[in-house]
This record gives C-alpha cells, sequence and structure tokens, in this order.
C-alpha cells in the first residue's frame, strides 16, 4: 500500500478536481447552476472587431467597469469563492489585471502584488520572459513582495494562450509561495490557455467563442 | 489640499499610510526620489486606510465617476468607485483602449505624452473625481481634466495618495480642488 503521505496527495487532487469541475459549472457553462450574476456581467463585455489588428475580437471589459452592478458583482463572486481559502496574496497582471486584482486582495484581507512589464518596478524585480506572437516580453516582480509560503491568487482580465498566466506562475513559484488559483473573467477556451498552467487550476466567469 | 488640514490632523491612518511607502532613490533617473506606493499595497491594514479615507470622503458627494490614470491609478481608483457606486474609467496611455477615444496631450521633462478615454465612459453632467497615486507638476490630472471637460463632465475633485513640494499650499489645480493624503516620505534624509 501508498505510505500515507502519498495518500494524502492523491485524495486531495481528486477532491481539488471535483470541486474545479463543479466550480466550473456553477461559474459558467451549465445554464441550470449558472450563478444568476454570471449572464449580468456577460452583457456588458464589448467586444470590438479587429483590435489591436485584424481578425481579432478584442474582450473590452472597460464596459463592465462602466456598469457598478457588474462591476461588484464581478468582484463578489471572487470574493466568495476566496475569502475561506487563507489566500496571503492576490498577485495581479499589468495592466487590467490591477483593475480587478487590488479590490479582491482588500475583501479578502491580502496583499496585493502588481506584476508588471519591464522598467516599471523602481525596487529589485525579477523577471520571467513569455513568448508573444512575434517575440518575447517580460514580466517583472519587486523581491521580497512575495515570501515563501505565502498562498496566492494569480488574477487578469482575461486567459487567452496562457502565456502570460504561466510567467506569472513561475514568478511566484521561485519565490516559494504556492500558486493556489488563476482567476480570470473571461476565457478563450479554443486557445487552451487553460493546459498552460503548470497544472494550477483556473476559475474563470465568462468563456468567448 | 492635504488630509491632514482638512479634518485629519493627527488621524493615526495618515502616519500608517506614509510609512507603507518606500522611498527609492534615483529612480527612473538620478536625482529622483521615487515614491513607491507597492509597499503600501502590500500592508493590507494601510491599503485599506488609504480607500476608506477616500471613500469616506466621497461617498455623499453624488459622484458617478471615478477616473483612474493607468496604471497606479487602477491600483486605487476601482476600489473606491465600487465602495460607492460609481462608475470605473481607465485614462490610458495612447493605442491601448480598443474603442473610438478622445485624447489629451501633456508635457513631460522632455518631450509630450498623451492620455485617452473611450468617448461613450462619461456622459455630460457627470460628477467625476479623478486618482490617481501622486500628483507632481500636475500635468496628466490637467489632461484628465480636459478630457472629462470635453465631455461635458463636471471635475468635483483631484484625488492622490501622495503630493509632492510643488503641489504644497495649492488648493487647486487647473481650478478644480485638490485632495492628497500625504507628502512624500523621506525627503528630510538628504
Amino acid at each position: 500500500s501508498l505510505p500515507k503521505s502519498l495518500n494524502k496527495r492523491e485524495s486531495e487532487r481528486k477532491t481539488a478536481d471535483f470541486f474545479i469541475f463543479r466550480s466550473s459549472l456553477t461559474m459558467s457553462g451549465n445554464k441550470q447552476e449558472e450563478d444568476p450574476r454570471i449572464n449580468g456581467i456577460k452583457t456588458k463585455i464589448r467586444v470590438v472587431p479587429d483590435f489591436p489588428k485584424k481578425g481579432i475580437m478584442f474582450q473590452d471589459i472597460t464596459t463592465v467597469l462602466l456598469d457598478p452592478k457588474a462591476f461588484k458583482d464581478t468582484i463578489d463572486l471572487f470574493v466568495e469563492r476566496y475569502r475561506d481559502k487563507n489566500i496571503s496574496v492576490v498577485a495581479g497582471i499589468e495592466a487590467r489585471g490591477f483593475l480587478f486584482g487590488p479590490p479582491i486582495a482588500l475583501a479578502i484581507g491580502a496583499k496585493f502584488v502588481p506584476l508588471r512589464k519591464p522598467k516599471k518596478l523602481p525596487g529589485e524585480t525579477i523577471f520571467e520572459e513569455y513568448e508573444l506572437e512575434y517575440g518575447n516580453d517580460r514580466l517583472e516582480m519587486h523581491v521580497g513582495a512575495v515570501e515563501a509560503g505565502d498562498r496566492a491568487l494569480v488574477v487578469d482580465d482575461l486567459i487567452a494562450t496562457g502565456g502570460t498566466l504561466c510567467a506569472a506562475i513561475n514568478l511566484l513559484e521561485r519565490v516559494g509561495a504556492e500558486v493556489v488559483e488563476c482567476a480570470c473573467v473571461i476565457e478563450l477556451p479554443e486557445l487552451k490557455g487553460r493546459q498552460r498552467l503548470k497544472g494550477k487550476p483556473l476559475c474563470m466567469l465568462v468563456e468567448y467563442r | 489640499m492635504f488630509a491632514a488640514e482638512n479634518g485629519l490632523k493627527g488621524d493615526p491612518r495618515l502616519e500608517a499610510i506614509s510609512a507603507a511607502i518606500r522611498v527609492v532613490p534615483d529612480f527612473p533617473k538620478k536625482g529622483i526620489m521615487f515614491q513607491d506606493i507597492t509597499t503600501l499595497l502590500l500592508d493590507h491594514k494601510a491599503f485599506k486606510h488609504t480607500i476608506d479615507i477616500f471613500v469616506d470622503r466621497y461617498k455623499d458627494m453624488h459622484i458617478s465617476v471615478v477616473a483612474g490614470v493607468e496604471a497606479r491609478g487602477f491600483m486605487f481608483g476601482p476600489s473606491i468607485a465600487l465602495a460607492i457606486g460609481a462608475k470605473f474609467v481607465p485614462l490610458r496611455k495612447p493605442g491601448k483602449l480598443p474603442g473610438k477615444v478622445i485624447s489629451e496631450s501633456y508635457e513631460l521633462e522632455y518631450g509630450h505624452d498623451r492620455l485617452e478615454m473611450h468617448v461613450d465612459a462619461v456622459e455630460p453632467r457627470e460628477r467625476v473625481i479623478i486618482i490617481d497615486d501622486l500628483v507632481a507638476t500636475g500635468g496628466t490630472l490637467s489632461a484628465a481634466i480636459s478630457l472629462m471637460e470635453s465631455q461635458g463632465a463636471e471635475v468635483v475633485e483631484c484625488a492622490c495618495v501622495i503630493g509632492l513640494p510643488e503641489v504644497k499650499g495649492q488648493h487647486k489645480l487647473e481650478g478644480k480642488p485638490l485632495y492628497v493624503l500625504v507628502e512624500p516620505s523621506g525627503l528630510d534624509e538628504f
């Protein structure tokens, strides 16, 4: 029989998978279980064709921010999910992650850590590179902002290929934090970003296909 | 005007906020004592105090829009907007906003930059607060005020966590009231 420690991990993983599956249902996709607030948020997202270039249907969340109820519901849905999970840090990805991350952090009693483009953070930083369609970019984090043992949530407005979120996970893990989950308002499932999160679960509210 | 001169004299929250701000010398270039608010965001209590002070001030002023200047204004503005039931409007660098925009240019030390806003974000006669982490010369805030006024909205006040010495004693910016929580940390050391 397996040693006790392995058994515990296996059963935790099975519980986690079940929880994610159920949560995906309750957060989006299965209309019977879908939280009624989700539809209100979905209808407020504006799709802008051909931005930043031809062929891209850009998911504009600024229109959600213009509706106090929809914006509040967005934050409340995440806060309800995370408030009892002992999250000690919310990391938000520049710049639209800064719109959702701090309100969540404040409500659940966590630190907020901005993950930024190069040369914006004034103190000593560590960086992680990630791929763009053409070339690379970098995500930076202040040294000392996150400590070993911190339980982290990564927040962005949208997950596409998952490249940026993966870079964020790497930064947090390098300093010894545990990434509990990634949270995004919108997922573009056809880009399969969910599979690039190093096994970390993703919580999203709205899918766009 | 500074919060301490306007009802919050001796408020221990202001000291906690000031203490949580880190000074980084010579960033982005030599001679500048950069006021780093990321350490404030790491201090949950002090961050909450910051938001609470702004919310207490604006919640009964019938504010319908909180506009935040990219990117550090984004870290404070949305929480204030949510607490007072207002819209949040991001004011961004050029090319970031996907819809139709209006823009206003402002001066940097060398050259210019532009601030953009979606055309449909703000309506005539809306009452607006503009938020940024810090006010120095007031150039960016002036551009933000122009954007709002071009849409017929009324800027009720500009609000910043930190106000540099240039604004000390100034109660107004382009004729609009200016409300600042703390002075810069660490300037006395030199």
